[in-house]
């Protein structure tokens, strides 16, 4: 029988055992003796979000394939355990073999949103791995971090080893075997890191320096070890058909956040929204095949038990076989009791047929993302959705019986008036009126019409990338200017607002947009005790003003500055494959107001086309 | 048609909680192919029930829940494909055709629970016995000659006195472990901790740590014995 790390008496204590105890379905249990590398994935946050994450399946189930890997889970301890641990010193384990990760020979740790960058000191401290990549022994696991959040890896610079920029399904292979190479040849850590650096799309953060203006901008970004590149380019996989994909993945025994099956079946997007960060770096839009993702329905909820199922990717609407694939999967599933689930859908006769067949109308309600209220600010972000459309989406979804509609919007956005704020109120006004139109013996009650609102944060490698942000003070009182129009709109006792922290904006754009310089004010919020800051319980803003403090690093200057085009950005080494020069040419336009048509309608020259593949292609074989 | 299925926990299980292992089921099923029957309406789900929920720290070698089959499935081929979906820990033990009456499900029947309670050296290990004190050996005669034991009970909604002597139907040493029949059910339920702590109370010991383990779940049988509740039922052949 399995020897778990933790003992009986504090597994009966803590909440929610099961995080820690391993022996899921489809958990992957191997000989140690007889595979050459450990590899310790890490989603550094609570057990039921980072199972929920579909590309840490999809990195677990393509390692294990390897007979000579073993790669086990790690997950962010819970708070009650996390202080267990640090009292009694007991090292952070992963999942499957509960051995210690730092006898691990690699601690990969997955960056999806920047506040979960305490979790990321949590893992290592609680690993007992140290913190900086420099006082790092050959001992210690190799430190690799990748996910969105490594497009710009300039804040965790000091904190890893190595950096994979991109997708992981390409060189992973390569790092591996460099690692036994390596191995075999009695070289030390550093040996590796540079064979590691000769690897395209990995970056070692070590091997590069940065210097600075006066002004607090970068002077200079280059590197300094003869293996280290100039530049590091994305990498990527062209037919995501032909790809490995998890058709086992782990099953939790808890309830978990995505508890069901989950299909990808396209990456990328052709809308060019600019203010979205996954729209720019998946660039071509690829999708899979339809045969192989019916497919893989069948035998991953054969092999997992799950009772739903649900399509994932950025903009569903826009896989060309959407219709056949929704169809198939009621037709075969609905009728064995499976769910299925619907990502968001572009609202229209056919979204609104599916819907109808999934899901108890009565119950469910609608989701709109407008982002913003006027038809001017929409055309700002590129969002090629207009007032007509949703105005009619939500007029035939009334007819159809639905009275509930949610609306999704930004505030805070580049060239935002007080008139573009009060337009939410105004578009969430006019969906009612619309609901009212219908005949009173014909309409289902009243209607809710829930409208929230975050606060737009620029992200690097999207056009507004050089945008400036406001003050927390400012967003709250756009968050207020918002507030005061629903109040004022005939329908407001069917309207409901609802809007974001501001505190955790603006430790998100620091974050988003640092420089290696705010490693610095990361660490010391941990020093301090900030973790679990995606967790609005946890969350403590004051901790983190008093670590700019104690730091002397400033978040207006990463905040509220309007960056030139001049200006070194922090993450400009790294090669997306969408050029600099589009980026530019859309923020004008964004200025301008101007739409830019997505990548069916017509090529925008964004830069990716070299590669030939994907959207860019279709339809020219 | 119904079928009664029994099964053990052991191992790291016993960390998994009750509507955790009723989840882990209703996804076995389908792993395993089980021919269940759903409920009809909008949200359909399966027909499944289990006898009696088991505490988090237990261990157990007579679990049960029944359920609903749409069409037969022989008694060796159902335990051969589920336990071939089972992870480390959770076994099927039988599989047996019960009778379609509503009073005759499990949740229904339960009159009774058996345990063994093991002594341990430390509560970090639940594996590790010591022996049964002589002083517990010899004291549980006179517990049991008490007129009554009252303890306080806490359910959800209410604390009150409880006279738990009566719902204590067997409680004896052996080499190792207690023994405990207890009276279960939705009529009177006890739980052996309780039990437990009212004797070691009694006896003017230490609270220490035990380890439970759940030996079957009983149903009054003709003759007025408890039964396991697998023998209610047949073999599907």
């Amino acid at each position: 029988m399995r020897k778990l790390a933790l003992n009986d008496e504090i597994l009966l204590k803590i909440e929610k055992p099961a995080r820690y105890i391993g022996n899921e379905v489809n958990s992957v249990m191997k000989d140690p003796e007889k595979v050459d590398i450990r590899f310790a994935m890490c989603f550094p946050d609570v057990y039921e979000i980072g199972m929920s994450h579909l590309g840490i399946q999809i990195l677990y189930d393509m390692f294990n394939r390897r007979e000579d890997v073993w790669c086990e889970r790690v997950y962010s301890p819970w708070v009650d355990l996390d202080q267990i641990m640090r009292k009694e010193q007991i090292p952070l384990f992963a999942l499957e073999s509960q051995d210690p990760v730092k006898s691990f020979d690699f601690l990969g740790i997955t960056i999806q949103y920047e506040m979960c960058y305490t979790n990321i000191l949590q893992v290592l401290e609680l690993s007992q791995i140290p913190l900086f990549s420099s006082e790092r022994s050959d001992e210690d696991p190799i430190v690799i971090g990748g996910g969105p959040c490594a497009y710009n890896p300039e804040p965790l610079a000091d904190f890893f080893d190595l950096f994979y920029i991109g997708e992981g399904e390409t060189v992973y292979g390569e790092l591996l075997d460099a690692y036994k190479e390596n191995k075999r040849r009695g070289g030390s850590r550093k040996d590796y890191l540079e064979m590691a650096a000769e690897i395209e799309g990995i970056y070692v953060p070590s091997f590069y320096d940065v210097t600075y203006h006066e002004d607090g901008t970068i002077a200079d970004f280059r590197p300094v070890n003869s293996h280290a590149k100039e530049r590091i380019k994305k990498q990527f996989v062209m037919d995501i058909t032909d790809t490995c994909y998890p058709s086992s993945p782990v099953v939790p025994f808890i309830k978990v956040t995505q508890d069901r099956v989950v299909l990808e079946i396209q990456r990328g997007c052709i809308r060019g929204c600019r203010f979205c960060q996954a729209g720019m770096i998946y660039r071509p839009t690829r999708e899979r095949d339809l045969e192989m993702l019916k497919k893989y329905a069948y035998e991953i909820l054969k092999n997992t038990g799950h009772e739903e199922i649900s399509l994932s990717s950025l903009s569903s609407s826009d896989y060309s076989s959407l219709k056949e694939l929704v169809l198939f999967l009621i037709e075969e599933f609905k009728g064995k009791g499976i769910n299925i689930s619907l990502p968001s859908l572009r609202i229209d006769a056919f979204s609104l047929d599916v819907m109808e067949k999934v899901q108890d109308v009565r119950k469910s309600s609608l989701t709109f993302a407008p982002e913003a209220g006027s038809q001017r600010m929409r055309n700002v972000i590129n969002k090629g959705l207009t007032e007509e459309d949703i105005l009619n989406g939500a007029g035939e979804a009334f007819e159809g019986g639905w009275n509930k509609v949610k609306l999704y919007f930004m505030l805070g956005l580049p060239t935002e008036t007080e008139e573009d704020m009060r337009a939410i109120a105004e578009l969430a006004d006019k969906i009612a009126r619309r609901y009212y139109e219908i005949p009173k013996e014909k309409r289902n009650g009243k209607c809710q019409i829930t409208a929230s609102s975050s606060f737009f944060i620029p992200k690097p490698f999207t056009p507004f990338q050089w945008a400036p942000m406001f003050s927390n003070e400012e967003y709250i009182s756009r968050a207020a200017v918002v507030k005061h129009a629903f109040g004022e709109q005939l329908n407001r006792k069917s309207l409901k607002y609802n809007w974001h922290d501001a505190e955790v904006t603006v430790l998100e754009g620091v974050f988003a947009r640092g420089d290696r310089r705010v490693g610095a004010v990361l660490l010391e919020a941990y020093r301090l005790g900030c973790l679990y800051d995606s967790w609005t319980d946890y969350f403590d803003y004051e901790k983190w003003q008093k670590a700019f403090e104690n730091t002397g690093a400033s978040m207006e200057f990463y905040n509220q500055r309007e960056r030139s085009f001049k200006e070194i950005l922090p993450w400009d080494f790294i090669d997306t494959g969408v050029i600099k020069e589009f980026l530019m040419k859309e923020w004008e336009r964004a200025l301008k107001g101007e739409v830019t048509p997505n990548c069916r309608q017509q090529c925008s020259g964004c830069g990716v086309l070299k590669w030939k593949g994907g959207v860019c292609i279709e339809g020219k074989n | 048609m119904k079928a009664r299925i029994k099964f053990r926990k052991y191992g790291v299980m016993k960390f998994i909680g009750h509507l955790d292992v009723m989840r882990y089921f209703q996804k076995a099923m389908r792993r395993a192919e089980i021919p269940i029957a759903f409920t009809e309406g909008y949200s359909p789900h399966m027909i499944m029930s289990f006898a009696q929920p088991l505490g988090v720290g237990i261990t157990s070698e007579g679990e049960y829940l029944d359920i609903e089959l749409t069409k037969p499935i022989s008694s060796r081929e159902a335990i051969e494909q589920l336990n071939r979906v089972m992870v480390e820990g959770i076994d099927i033990e039988s599989f047996v055709q019960i009778s379609g009456d509503k009073k005759a499900s499990g949740m229904t029947i339960t009159a009774a629970s058996d345990y063994r309670v093991y002594p341990c050296a430390s509560s970090r290990s639940l594996e590790e016995h010591i022996h049964i004190p002589l002083k517990w050996r010899e004291g549980i005669p006179h517990f049991l000659g008490e007129n009554q034991i009252i303890v306080w009970k806490k359910s959800k909604k209410s604390e009150k006195e409880v006279d738990i002597l009566p719902l204590i139907y067997k409680m004896h040493a052996d080499e190792d472990s207690l023994y405990l029949l207890l009276a279960a059910g939705s009529e009177q339920n006890l739980k052996p901790d309780l039990v437990m702590e009212a004797f070691l109370n009694y006896m003017g010991e230490p609270l220490c740590p035990l380890h439970y383990h759940r030996l079957d779940i009983r149903a009054r049988g003709e003759d007025g014995a408890f039964v396991p509740l697998s023998d209610m039922g047949t073999e599907i052949l």
